[in-house]
């Protein structure tokens, strides 16, 4: 068999799919546990192929419990781990997405979203699941979530996924159309060092066994990672712990864990703010989307500029912990338009930072994407047209 | 009398306690502490390396394993244990990775895990401590739980049948399959020895004894004499049938080491070598 030991630089044709999958391999992830799901299976397939060859490991699990499970307990292993899913499976994988963030394990759950609730629509669009990756879980947390729009942008921001989740010891929720991950489209592979420069691991312990305690946090709020089998001999739970990792059953030691679980993530949200905008610095209005809807409310905004409309496209690339910063900055000029294939998810967090301003929802149910005048339509509405 | 070699593996063995975790959780008269001891004093007399050594326990009583032992050790979701193993273990062949839960954790909502761990042969010891019950909600009705016994959701006897764990693991083909009792923590400790030098996965069953929720609603209330009722009514029978494994009112429990056969690879083995051969081109 032929080695091919690194994601190979230059231009490829890839779907999001593949383009997902070998940005995995270049951010270092070498453990993926999944079960099949369409529209997400050609990440597992690609995966079982790829990861042997660069010495990583896929295993097809018996359901997205134990998926989960699994790159949780390969995460703790000092392993690099990721899923993929689409919404019945991500629903499934809820309960220890919880695990992983009590326990500060960084991982990566890719959610190619179709059209549902239920089986829904297999395989077709939808992106439903954006509130479920928010609050999917039981309890209070904050989670980092981003959003590509293309094949070339879904290799390069899983990369991403994989540094913050490092960074933050968080599972990081990388959500994709079926459109996305289906589409075939020219994806820019840079040379391995100009990857390798970027790629980030988890913090490591750095005092003996004695005095080491798994949840001692440095002034970002994130402990480092001690890996199993280094002689540190940790313990970690799900329950609510105290430093040492040991169970504390007090308000107190909750109220200090939460918070900072939370606050780890939520006191970056500027930092982690990723967005593309188009023609809104004297834009009225402005149409918020994400995915593939933003590659069709681009169209629309550019009609409506036609029409002498002063229309803005803000695309969130980063849609958890919500860029309100920059809606409320916007919110100052524009009222807007949120064009996304659900029944409002995005549209309801628009709402809570534009004071007055309208906020026009372009919902679809799913199962295809919208037309470029259906967004239209609601640019002129907004704009009284 | 104590012999200095028991006395070395107790100082040992406490040294594999977290021993400022303590007072622990489990109830007076609870037979997990004896399971766990048993264990314990296993891989101290194989000489496990501990800092290689890791346990993955799920939710329940037995659950709590995990918290005490002075180990790298994972305090899992409900029935996930299996799972969060299966990851950690493919990710890091070198670990000696032990699974140590209850019957309700590793049978009912993590059933499915257990089944396919054990036919895909992960390298893993599994221990189920099976106290008939699910005594952490309150002594609720589980999948084993024998035939007409009374319990919290069950107040008019278990319509239900037990589930027969060690058949139903042979039937998956683990290379090692041992049912033991906590009245019998010897024999339980060397099949615990055994287990732990083997190669695949390892399933043992331990019958436990839960007087406050099981016990007491079944005329057990008393730990001694319900540990005595369980000592006397087993039959060690190591070539035991399907029908034996049963456990059945009014029968005895069969125990015995009832599988033990050699495997030249583990899951993990195979996997690694197709790994290798990319690794060689």
């Amino acid at each position: 068999m032929k080695s091919k030991s690194v994601v190979p630089e230059g231009i490829h044709f890839w779907s999001g799919n593949v383009a997902a999958a070998e940005g995995a391999i270049a951010a270092g992830c070498r453990f993926y546990a999944g079960y099949p799901i369409t529209p997400s299976s050609e990440i597992a397939e690609h995966m079982a192929a790829r990861l042997p060859q660069v010495g990583g490991k896929f295993i097809e699990m018996e359901d997205e419990l134990g998926s989960m499970a699994a790159i949780i307990g390969a995460s703790w292993g000092g392993v690099k781990s990721m899923t993929a899913t689409s919404g019945p499976g991500f629903s499934l994988m809820q309960e220890n997405i919880g695990l992983a963030i009590m326990m500060e394990a960084p991982c990566v759950v890719v959610d190619v979203q179709r059209a549902a609730p239920s089986t829904g629509l297999p395989t077709m669009i939808g992106q439903g699941d954006v509130m479920q990756a928010r609050f999917g879980s039981h309890g209070s947390y904050d989670i980092i979530a981003l959003y590509p729009n293309s094949p070339n942008e879904a290799f390069h921001l899983v990369i991403d996924a994989f540094n913050l989740a490092e960074k933050f010891r968080t599972p990081v929720i990388f959500l994709m159309d079926e459109v996305i991950a289906h589409m075939y489209e020219k994806v820019h592979v840079p040379p391995p060092e100009e990857i390798e420069k970027k790629i980030v691991w988890r913090k490591t312990p750095k005092v003996p066994r004695e005095r080491f305690k798994p949840y001692e946090y440095d002034e970002d709020l994130i402990p480092p990672m001690p890996i199993a089998g280094q002689g540190y001999r940790f313990h970690t739970t799900g329950l609510t712990h105290d430093e040492r990792g040991y169970p504390n059953m007090s308000p107190e030691a909750q109220e200090k864990l939460i918070k900072r679980i939370y606050e780890k993530i939520s006191s970056r949200r500027e930092d982690l703010a990723k967005v593309e905008t188009h023609l809104c610095d004297d834009a009225e209005v402005v149409v918020v989307a994400y995915g593939i809807t933003s590659r069709i409310a681009k169209m629309a905004v550019d009609l409506a500029r036609k029409e002498g409309i002063k229309a803005g496209l803000l695309r969130l690339i980063t849609i958890w912990p919500f860029p309100s910063h920059i809606i409320k900055k916007l919110a100052e000029q524009a009222d807007f338009v949120v064009a996304e294939i659900n029944h409002g998810q995005i549209s309801r967090e628009v709402e809570r930072h534009t004071g007055a301003r309208k906020v026009k929802l372009v919902p679809r149910m799913g199962g295809t994407v919208h037309r470029p005048e259906e967004i239209l339509r609601g640019i002129r509405e907004v704009a009284g047209r | 009398m104590i012999s200095s070699e028991e006395k070395k593996v107790g100082q040992e063995i406490e040294s594999l306690l977290r021993t400022d975790r303590l007072p622990h959780v489990w109830c007076p008269g609870c037979g997990i502490g004896i399971a766990l001891g048993a264990l314990l004093r296993a891989m101290v007399r194989v000489g496990l390396d501990f800092d290689k050594t890791v346990m993955v326990s799920g939710i329940g009583c037995t659950g709590r394993a995990a918290g005490y032992v002075y180990l790298d050790s994972f305090h899992t979701t409900h029935g996930r244990a299996i799972p969060f193993a299966v990851g950690l273990k493919l990710a890091r062949p070198d670990l000696n990775v032990i699974v140590f839960s209850g019957d309700g954790d590793l049978f009912a909502i993590g059933g499915n895990h257990i089944l396919h761990a054990a036919r895909r042969n992960h390298d893993m010891l599994v221990v189920c401590v099976n106290n008939y019950n699910y005594g952490m909600t309150g002594g609720q009705h589980g999948p084993t739980t024998p035939s007409g016994a009374f319990t919290s959701t069950t107040p008019y006897g278990n319509p239900e049948r037990p589930m027969n764990l060690p058949h139903l693991m042979i039937s998956l083909n683990a290379p090692f399959v041992a049912r033991w009792t906590v009245a019998h923590p010897r024999r339980l400790m060397r099949s615990f020895e055994k287990a732990l030098q083997r190669k695949g996965f390892r399933f043992i069953e331990v019958i436990s004894i839960c007087p406050t929720e099981f016990g007491r609603k079944n005329k057990m209330r008393d730990p001694l004499q319900y540990l005595m009722s369980i000592k006397e009514n087993s039959v060690v029978k190591h070539d035991a049938s399907f029908e034996e494994m049963e456990i059945r009112p009014n029968k005895p429990i069969v125990v015995g080491d009832f599988r033990d056969v050699k495997v030249e690879e583990s899951y993990e083995d195979v996997y690694y070598k197709i790994i290798r051969r990319f690794e060689d081109a």
